[in-house]
């Protein structure tokens, strides 16, 4: 894995995510220029399934450098996040120095907080320098992790450095790619944002779409995957609790494509529905008319 | 064109509209700080300003910290950077906008009300007077209808409201701190704290789970028939809003708005004057299905996830009472911990449901009560502190 030159243009940054297969909207080729220009943290928010997660690891790939993953939860907190000492390891060097007839105590201390003892986590690694060059770090979903969480990257985001008590202070060389992504189950907090470039990440619009699911699903007919972006996006003008993300019209697509479809038909849409709405009460409502009507909107020439 | 190939005086100018263009967002009520125009000015070295696409994302990534400002901000771009095929305007000296309005201070009222009080001079007969009604005053207070009290009463009310406590069962959550009754082992501080007698553990030290009062989220109905209660129950809100966070309110009548952010302020008459400010359906009629629905459309997810209690008050006299109605009190007594309905008209002795629309929503909630004058709202309160029902025991526990 080598490591690639960061692209010099918003143009280049474009064509870099591209070659990688990621058919980004201008917008965000944009913000993620100025975030790698910047050395600043970029915040994406958006409806899930619509590829916030996916520029990180197409960012790594393309960059040639590693990728750094925390997904957070609600508890999630510094032991699992950026370290934790190996108790038992201690313990036993500690056993062993007894045996030895060893009785400095200070000696003793600094020689089981240091760095061999400590289980460094996502975050630490980040800060850590890498031949390839500073990693991609991806603090995935972050409004699930609670506020407390959230208080504490505040240090991390903006001198990239974290403080362990026993040990001193981590600070990296030069600070990571940050991708932190949000679902909006919860408000993330302003002095968190401000550390960020704040972008938000839109369904595509039909073109872009139709594209991306020519690129993911190799094997479908022009017929069949225009007809699927545009039921997609009509699914998306109904007033659905949960409408479909790009991923859904990918699974979609892969579906009907093994399924061997060639056009959408009520039958093959009825049974596929699954691979695109996640709540029974959306399915319901697309049964009969409502469905004969995004049908004949979608296949209609 | 890059910035730093500019003039220095063209580079002046051009940041002198970054500047306006940041104080007009700012006017525009976007919470728009000097640290991000300078951030601006930082980004715009960096990038072609020869393309305009390429500058509004820019300046978006920067200035924007919310979706809902997305909107505010283009129109605001469009406006202050002229749609133009070229990029030159960006240089083209721009009027800086008026300054915003000067907002009424808060307290305001309170200051004029107090300086328009007749003063102490009165005979000393009168005031004997006085006191005597006030002490009777108290008793009655509590058990006065809403809808029925004078100026002076609600006045008394509010204070009344705002003195209130509310203590809330806790929910436990899943991180820890030190706790010498708690259940896992601390073994960082353990190790620490056995390194001091040289390697020998003396003291075991222990963590347990931290608990926190369990969110609260209001929808407060205001249409016309409620108009008595309203400024009531959002002095209520912002009362217990103020004594803890996690508190999200939003108001509905025709349409629902969320008012979290203005209720947030610290001083009640200006939190409930830019409360009434982002209203737009202040008294008119009432659609609670429709309401319901846009609530558990985009906001359940956001404000639900952490095992909220829900509050509706409203007098649940819908017009379009239908299935709607009862499939989305149904989903939202589904996506919160707890459901209590509020009810002014619970007040009259005799009362029954028969209006179609309480009948749709009865069954779906957990609790329901009435709310009009400061006893129930104290009886609220004391509800509120109970244990949760036994279905959620296992995480939480009743406040001590």
């Amino acid at each position: 894995m080598t490591s690639a030159t960061l692209p010099a243009s918003v143009d280049a940054m474009l064509e870099l995510l591209t070659s990688r297969g990621y058919l980004a909207e201008r917008s965000l080729a944009t913000v993620t220029y100025l975030s790698l220009r910047m050395g600043r943290p970029l915040f994406l928010e958006g409806e899930a399934g619509v590829g916030k997660t996916e520029i990180a690891k197409v960012l790594s790939a393309a960059l040639g450098r590693k990728l750094i993953r925390l997904q957070c939860y609600e508890g999630l907190d510094v032991s699992s996040a950026v370290y934790e000492w190996n108790s038992a390891a201690q313990m036993i060097a500690i056993r062993m120095a007894e045996a030895a007839g060893d009785t400095d105590r200070d000696q003793l201390s600094s020689d089981i907080f240091a760095d061999r003892y400590m289980i460094k986590r996502p975050l630490l690694q980040a800060l850590e320098p890498d031949v390839a060059g500073p990693p991609v770090l991806l603090i995935d979903e972050l409004d699930r992790a609670d506020e407390a969480f959230e208080a504490y990257l505040l240090e991390i985001l903006s001198d990239f450095q974290v403080t362990i008590p026993e040990f001193g202070t981590v600070k990296a060389p030069s600070p990571p790619i940050v991708i932190i992504t949000s679902n909006r189950t919860r408000e993330i907090h302003d002095a968190l944002k401000r550390r960020c470039l704040y972008h938000w990440v839109d369904y595509p619009a039909a073109d872009r779409e139709l594209a991306i699911v020519k690129s993911r699903v190799p094997g479908i007919s022009a017929k069949l995957s225009q007809q699927v972006v545009r039921f997609v996006q009509a699914l998306r003008n109904q007033d659905f609790y949960k409408s479909p993300g790009v991923a859904e019209t990918i699974d979609w697509a892969t579906a009907l494509s093994e399924l061997d479809a060639r056009s959408l038909t009520p039958q093959v849409v009825g049974d596929t529905l699954g691979a695109l709405l996640k709540y029974q009460d959306d399915i319901t409502r697309m049964q009969g008319d409502t469905l004969q009507k995004v049908l004949k909107e979608a296949t209609s020439d | 064109m890059a910035i730093n190939h500019l003039a220095p005086e063209q580079t002046e100018q051009f940041a002198d509209n970054i500047v306006g263009f940041a104080r007009a967002l700012r006017s525009a009520g976007m919470p728009v700080g000097p640290g991000a125009v300078i951030d601006a000015m930082g980004a715009l070295q960096v990038i072609d300003i020869g393309n305009r696409a390429d500058v509004f994302t820019t300046l978006e990534s920067i200035f924007v910290m919310r979706h809902e400002h997305a909107l505010i901000f283009k129109q605001a771009f469009n406006l202050f950077f002229r749609a133009s095929e070229e990029w030159k305007h960006m240089l083209d000296s721009v009027p800086l906008p008026e300054q915003a309005k000067k907002k009424p201070q808060a307290g305001a009222r309170r200051v004029q009300e107090a300086m328009s009080q007749p003063h102490m001079t009165e005979t000393p007969q009168h005031q004997e007077q006085d006191l005597r009604l006030s002490v009777s005053d108290k008793e009655i207070l509590q058990k006065k209808d809403f809808a029925q009290m004078s100026a002076a009463e609600i006045t008394e009310a509010l204070r009344a409201i705002e003195k209130m406590h509310l203590p809330q069962a806790e929910l436990l959550t899943r991180r820890h701190q030190p706790d010498p009754r708690g259940l896992r082992l601390d073994m960082r501080r353990t190790l620490r704290a056995s390194l001091r007698t040289g390697g020998d553990i003396i003291d075991i030290h222990r963590l347990g789970r931290i608990e926190k009062p369990a969110p609260i989220v209001a929808l407060l109905d205001i249409s016309g028939s409620m108009s008595e209660y309203t400024r009531l129950f959002l002095h209520f809100l912002h009362a217990i809003g103020d004594a803890r966070k996690r508190v999200s309110v939003f108001l509905f009548g025709t349409r629902l708005t969320n008012v979290t952010r203005a209720l947030r302020q610290r001083d009640p008459d200006e939190a409930l004057a830019s409360c009434s400010a982002s209203v737009e359906d202040w008294a008119g009629g009432t659609r609670i299905s429709a309401s319901l629905h846009n609530f558990n459309k985009l906001w359940a997810r956001r404000v639900l996830s952490q095992g909220a209690i829900v509050l509706l008050i409203s007098d649940g006299l819908e017009r379009e009472a239908d299935s709607r109605l009862a499939f989305e009190m149904d989903r939202l007594h589904r996506s919160c911990r707890r459901l209590i309905w509020l009810n002014p008209l619970l007040r009259f002795g005799g009362f029954e449901a028969k209006a179609q629309g309480i009948k749709m929503m009865l069954p779906h909630v957990d609790e329901f009560r009435p709310v009009h004058n400061l006893s129930s709202i104290q009886e609220l309160i004391t509800t509120l502190s109970r244990p949760l029902p036994p279905h959620h025991r296992s995480l939480i526990r009743p406040a001590a």
